[in-house]
């Protein structure tokens, strides 16, 4: 037995000791100064290598009592931290965001002069359509920023969002109008693709950075959802403190600094989410495990119901919105589930669960559909049943090859890499079909 | 020995150890045997959390330096705060040994007159 040999066996140990995350490398090196103490004092005492390593190992204690024991001493330590401060050690990007902060308050302050404009006292649908275009923009000329863009590709970014701007203000949409809301209600989904352009320019393969778009925006909703809630509390409790002074306050607040935190609250929520990125589990992920199952059975349940009853004649475009809604859900579990999944690994319950809930949803979307074009071919096309037939057909099509390679995974004969790279690859078609919506209908139905 | 009877006096051990002069983990560990007389059953590696306690609450202060054989080893000295806790449970362990001595019959054995 060799002293090489006894490094490796105390190497071993170490690593053993560490793998928790109770015992920091400092107490791992201060344990093994210990124990080779320990191992040198037997040797002298006439032992053998191996017979000094594994006497003084013993005499330390058994690694799990150890560790638990550094554990109840620094519980903290099993808390990982978001220190933003720490720089290389903890893999920021940056020390200060100085970056962040600036994109942060052009974006609040550009919300704060739409509100001065009067862009959100009109009509209800302009306000989710000045949102998207005072505010995602920004986030992409930050990621255009931040990843050191060539003006040239920064430019082709920009062309579609001039294009959408102008197009949607030229025309000459009827506030409350069908067309009008069918835009306000595509156009930030519109931007949300060129924020993940600019997001994903940089290169890599197309799919694996789609995926990586993906994770993103999941996280950055959980962050954006988590800064409106400690925002709320701020804003409220500064109402109720100004109250007796200023009894205008609440009004001047929901004015003024609700939009401009609202919009800063964009950026800073894209900048956490790239941040962290390598401190902490990712959220979106562990939701999906939570609540997958549970539309499973609650989808059961709907399409049980309505196979059972039809759909019956009082199918109204506001449970049509609610359908389609629900069919978006169960593609983001999908496509969140699969995000976590190691894509090597064979099927497994959850995989079983996930396909019955796309299964049940694809039964509910072909209803819906069946539905629609009953009603199509009674009333004609108006610009929400086009709208709403091609989203559908959309999701028809995703669901049902989500379906057939999620049982061909179950029946061992595919990969789950095979149903990650189908999801990846559809996604644009979605945005394409936001920018038909956006641009096409209009005109197409005479802005009505 | 019991236990809990261990780690109630582990701390004015370890205290008491390093009052006799700075120290590292092996060396302590060493004395604890030599003043038990091997009768003291504690697993080594648990010595290091108790140390960290006591620096923590600063009983102890701590450095890094090296051993003999170049090897980084963490050197630990009593502080004045420790000092003053040292005497303090002193106080009560003289106590404790009192109270069972008069109803044993005899004055703090050895063992126990170590704390």
């Amino acid at each position: 037995m060799s002293a090489a040999i006894v490094d490796d066996d105390v190497a071993a140990w170490r690593s053993a000791v560490t793998k928790g995350g109770a015992v920091t490398p400092a107490d791992a090196d201060e344990l093994e100064s210990h124990l080779r103490d320990e191992i040198g004092e037997l040797k002298a005492a006439g032992l053998a290598d191996d017979e000094a390593f594994l006497v003084a190992v013993k005499r330390l204690g058994r690694v799990d009592v150890l560790t638990a024991e550094f554990a109840r001493e620094h519980s903290d330590r099993l808390w990982k931290q978001l220190v933003l401060t720490h720089g290389a050690d903890a893999g920021m990007p940056e020390r200060f965001p100085f970056r962040m902060g600036m994109f942060a308050v052009v974006a609040a302050v550009l919300l704060d002069v739409a509100q001065a404009l009067g862009r959100f006292t009109t009509a209800g649908d302009t306000v989710l359509r000045d949102l998207g275009f005072f505010v995602l923009p920004v986030l992409a000329a930050y990621f255009v920023v931040d990843r050191r863009l060539p003006l040239r590709r920064a430019v082709v970014l920009a062309a579609p969002v001039v294009v959408l701007a102008l197009a949607v203000n030229l025309y000459p949409l009827r506030g409350g109008g069908d067309t009008a809301l069918l835009v306000a209600a595509h156009l930030p989904v519109l931007l949300w693709f060129v924020v993940g352009a600019a997001y994903l320019a940089g290169g890599g393969r197309a799919g694996v950075r789609r995926m990586d778009f993906v994770r993103f925006s999941g996280e950055w909703a959980i962050y954006f959802v988590l800064i409106g809630l400690g925002g709320g509390v701020l804003v409220g409790l500064t109402a109720l403190v100004l109250a007796p002074i200023t009894p205008s306050a609440g009004d001047a607040l929901s004015t003024w600094v609700i939009p401009a935190g609202a919009g800063g609250a964009v950026i800073v929520a894209a900048w956490l989410v790239e941040a962290k990125k390598n401190v902490i589990e990712n959220l979106a992920p562990v939701l999906t495990a939570i609540f997958t199952p549970l539309f499973a059975a609650m989808l059961l349940v709907a399409a049980a119901v309505y196979g059972v009853f039809g759909i019956g004649r009082d199918f109204d475009r506001n449970l049509l919105i609610v359908f389609d809604a629900l069919l978006l859900v169960v593609l983001a579990l999908v496509l969140y589930g699969l995000s976590a999944r190691d894509p090597l690994r064979r099927a497994g319950p959850m995989d079983a669960v996930r396909t019955t809930a796309v299964v049940a949803a694809l039964l509910l979307d072909l209803l819906v559909l069946g539905s629609m074009l009953a009603r199509i071919g009674e009333l004609g096309l108006t610009p929400n049943r086009v709208a709403a037939l091609g989203l559908n057909l959309l999701l028809v099509v995703d669901l049902g090859v989500t379906a057939w390679l999620s049982i061909r995974l179950l029946a061992g004969r595919s990969t789950a890499a095979r149903l990650e790279r189908w999801q990846t690859a559809y996604l644009p078609v979605f945005g394409v079909w936001a920018a038909v919506v956006v641009l096409v209908l209009p005109p197409a139905f005479g802005f009505a | 020995m019991d236990k809990d009877l261990v780690a109630a006096m582990a701390s004015p051990l370890v205290l008491a150890i390093l009052a006799e002069g700075d120290s590292y983990g092996y060396a302590i560990l060493k004395r604890v045997r030599e003043l038990s007389h091997d009768e003291l059953e504690w697993s080594d590696g648990m010595l290091y959390p108790l140390l960290h306690r006591l620096e923590r609450s600063g009983h102890v202060r701590a450095d890094w330096g090296a051993s003999p054989e170049g090897r980084r080893r963490r050197y630990y000295a009593i502080t004045d705060a420790g000092r003053s806790q040292l005497a303090d449970q002193r106080r009560q362990w003289d106590t404790a040994t009192r109270t069972l001595g008069g109803i044993w019959g005899h004055t703090a054995s050895p063992t126990l007159g170590m704390a």
